[in-house]
Formats: structure tokens, sequence, C-alpha cells
């Protein structure tokens, strides 16, 4: 723990993981809803706020985590969420990547007897605006809602896309920029814009 | 480095079983403590504790007992511990800024000898007290065996 700074974490956890759990679960709810996490939160970098609220609050001793953020955002989300750290994506439950993420395909995916086992990917990515981009359908939405994301790969929607026709197996995603996040359940169809 | 395990596994145990109030005693004859930016806590919870029948009897679980928890920073770069029995939260955060103090060669001296060695005196001279108190009550059974 010598040579870096380890920085705090959430200031009243318990206030500050139901509040986060709250704007999960309505952004789960209503796929492609953009909310922001009622938090003040400085993790190290590169953590967003967002995406190391979202850890915190759900992240615990049983749900391995793998994240590309380097040693020092691991070591601080081992700290205060006490989750073990995963050596390659495909053995966590929740997945962080601040840059590019890790294959679909290469994540755990659940089984048909247990698709809940699904792991759970968190992206940062640069921008969430409501309004434009994918045009997103299925559970939770009744007509259609849109949802751009810039700084994902390309071809991540075809990946989704394959995602989604495991279902009830798959991966849930969580999108997250600066405080903001927004979610995709395995149950959503993207569609790109056009 | 395992011999400066061993003192600071030393000092956590002595500040463990010290009460905060004996601390806040001692601490008025130290130099002053750095400041400190809490990480996490302090924050009580419970801990199992685990028996063990004989040497080689199965573990078992006993029972839970309150444990308080702290963590702080202290300039950046180091981090003080505290896990104490209880539930009093000033004790951990007291203790858990000493663990970070004592890490400081340049303060350690200072400390040990205003805080932690005063301590650790007071705590083996009340453990030999209990103890000379129960070996006055001693029996020796094979004595009784002799009376017959």
């Amino acid at each position: 723990m010598k040579g870096t700074a380890l920085l705090p974490g959430f200031a009243d956890p318990v206030t500050d993981a139901q509040g986060c759990f709250r704007a999960l679960l309505d952004a789960m709810s209503r796929p492609g809803l953009v909310r922001r996490v009622p938090v003040r939160l400085r993790p190290p970098a590169p953590l967003a706020p967002a995406s190391a609220a979202v850890l915190l609050a759900l992240a615990d001793a049983a749900t391995p985590v793998w994240t590309d953020a380097g040693p020092d955002a691991a070591g601080w989300l081992a700290f205060h969420a006490g989750c073990p750290l995963a050596d390659s994506p495909g053995d966590a439950a929740f997945v962080l990547a601040c840059g590019a993420p890790p294959a679909l395909a290469a994540l755990d995916r659940g089984t048909d007897e247990e698709p809940h086992r699904g792991a759970t990917l968190v992206v940062q990515v640069a921008a969430l605006e409501e309004g434009r981009g994918w045009r997103l359908n299925g559970p939770g939405i009744e007509a259609e809602h849109r949802l751009r994301v810039s700084g994902l790969p390309n071809g991540f929607v075809a990946q989704w896309t394959a995602n989604r026709a495991l279902f009830p197996r798959g991966v849930d995603l969580v999108l997250c920029a600066g405080r903001d996040l927004a979610a995709l359940p395995r149950a959503t169809a993207v569609a790109e814009e056009g | 480095m395992s011999e400066d395990l061993a003192a600071r596994r030393r000092w956590m145990g002595v500040l463990a079983r010290a009460g905060a109030g004996e601390i806040a005693e001692r601490l008025r004859y130290a130099p002053a403590l750095p400041r400190h930016t809490r990480l996490r806590g302090p924050e009580i919870g419970l801990a199992m504790v685990r028996g063990r029948q004989g040497g080689d009897g199965a573990p078992f679980n006993l029972g839970e007992m309150t444990v308080t928890r702290c963590a702080v920073g202290v300039g950046g770069a180091v981090v003080g511990h505290a896990f104490v029995a209880g539930r009093d939260v000033e004790k951990a955060e007291l203790a858990a800024v000493l663990d970070a103090a004592l890490q400081d060669s340049a303060l350690r001296p200072a400390l040990m000898d205003a805080v932690v060695e005063p301590l650790a005196a007071a705590q083996a001279e009340r453990a030999a007290r209990v103890a000379r108190k129960a070996a006055a009550t001693r029996v020796d059974f094979s004595t009784l065996a002799v009376m017959r």
C-alpha cells in the first residue's frame, strides 16, 4: 500500500451506495435513459466518477472484478469494494473498461440454467447524449429511445446484436461518461442511426 | 522488512488493546500527530470468531464479535490501519493515525517512547497481575493424591 496515494471512497458509504444503486436501477429499467450518479467521488485516474461509483455500489467479496485501468485503480477498487481481482475478463462478474472494451464474446455470458451469472460490462465512453444516435427497442421502452454514444469501437453494435441473440444468456452493459450513466440490459435491441 | 512487519504488528496490537482514553492521555506527552484524511471508516462491523477444540479439533464458528476498522492516509503515500474490538470509533481512528505516524521513521522513536512503550508496560503489568491472582488459587492435583 506504500508508494502511491490511496484515495477515499464514498464519503457516506450507505447513503451514497443506495443513491448509486437507485440511479443504476432507473437506468436499467429504462434502457438508454441517462442518469447522473448523486455522489461526489474522486476516484484515481483513469476512473470516471460514474463508473467508480457503480463498482463501489455493486461489487463485493463475491464478485470478481477485471479492469484495464492499471494497478492504482484496481487496488483502489479492491480496497474499497472488497472485491477480488480477476486475471482475465472471462473470469469476472464485473468488467470495467476504461479503454477499448474486451469482446463481448470473451466475457462470462452465464448458462441456460443460470443466466443471471452473466457478466456486467461497465465501459467508460467519451459522451452520452439522448435524443439522437442509436435506436433502442425492447423491454422498458414504450416506442423508441435514442441514445448517442461517443467513444465505442466500430462494430460494437454487431457484437451487441450477437449478444442479444443469446437471450436469456448474455452480458449487460453500463455506459459511463463523467458522472452520467446509461444502461443496456441484454434484452435491449440496438439499431445504428439511419 | 520482516523486522519492520514484526514491529508494526506489535504496536498495532498494543494500540488495539489500549483504551481510547489511555491513548489520548499518553498523546499529551508525544509530538503532534500529522494531519490525516479518512480513507475508510471508522466503521463498525462484525467478525466471525472461529474456535477449535484441542490442537486437532475441527474448526467451528464460536460466534460473532463487533469490530471497528479504520484506514487513514497521511501525507499522500502512507496508509494507517486499525482493526479494534468493540465499537469505539474514536479509538479506531486514533489507532489508525498512530499506525500511519509510526511508519514514519522520523516520528517513530518519540511516539514509541511516549505512547506505545508505556501502554505495553501497563498491559504487561495488568496481565501479570491477573496471572498472579490465578496462580494463588492453583490446585495441585498430585498433592491431593498423596494425601489419600
